[in-house]
């Protein structure tokens, strides 16, 4: 096969664009990976239903140095039915931890506010673990003007 | 570091059995560990690590806080109280320093 200049262009923009495609993908995949493993091991292996827990977060936020989130689980808080612990969790952060909140019988409701830092645009992901062993997550997305990482 | 100055606001009285709301504030610069100086070096990790709140020695609600929280922590949570007493707050510093602070309420 013989190429001409024209095609022998396109050929190298194409695999070019290709290139910085592959790059951008991969790192948002990791920080989702991790983020995957840090919840597998928060809840022990076992995979998070949805429901139940309800993630409060600014669609944009214009400063991700204090974003404010709050998290509520549905719960008698009594008994069997009691909340353990939440852990929020950003995927875009440098580390993806943010808090882990832990929750007694006299925290009456298992609900908590706090104010976090977000780097850039990115998920955050809230997962409660009851007393009884079930695990629930919700995930939401938001939109970062300013990153609060520093750097 | 500035001392840092804990601030609390829990209601003064309460009905047996209520849920109430607690709002704590603590002045800290929580510096994550991934900012740099001018001459590029890390500026290392001092945030509050932990919180902890206590009603008449019993847990009530924890926290483990990593460097995604912001400067100077902000925790709202709740707490059903079901006589008077008082409540404890700890903040754990990194450095090994803790900040306590507490708090009446009466119960009618």
């Amino acid at each position: 096969m013989k190429l001409d200049r024209r095609q022998v262009l396109g050929l190298t923009a194409g695999a070019a664009v290709l290139a910085v495609a592959g790059v951008r993908v991969s790192p948002v995949s990791a920080a989702a990976e991790e983020t995957a493993k840090r919840v597998m091991q928060f809840t022990g292996g076992k995979k998070p239903e949805a429901g139940k827990i309800t993630l409060k977060a600014p669609e944009i936020a214009e400063n991700g140095n204090t974003v404010p989130i709050s998290v509520s689980v549905e719960s008698a808080m009594s008994g069997n039915d009691v909340v353990a612990s939440v852990i929020i969790l950003a995927e875009g952060n440098p580390n993806p931890e943010v808090a882990t909140f832990h929750f007694t019988e006299l925290s009456g409701k298992a609900s908590a506010t706090t104010r976090m830092r977000l780097a850039k645009t990115q998920n955050v992901v809230a997962v409660a673990k009851m007393k009884d062993g079930s695990v629930y997550s919700v995930t939401r997305q938001v939109k970062v003007t300013i990153g609060g990482c520093g750097g | 570091m500035a001392k840092a100055k804990p601030r609390v606001k829990v209601p003064k009285s309460a009905k047996a059995g209520e849920v109430i709301t607690i709002k704590t504030l603590i002045s800290h610069k929580m510096e994550s560990g991934q900012r740099k100086d001018k001459a590029g070096k890390v500026i290392p990790r001092n945030i509050i690590n932990k919180f902890t709140c206590e009603f008449n020695g019993a847990k009530v609600f924890g926290c483990d806080i990593d460097p995604a929280i912001s400067a100077n922590p902000y925790l709202e949570f709740t707490a059903k109280v079901n006589e008077s007493g008082e409540f404890k707050f700890s903040w754990f510093d990194d450095d090994g320093s803790v900040y306590e602070t507490s708090k009446k309420i009466e119960v009618k």
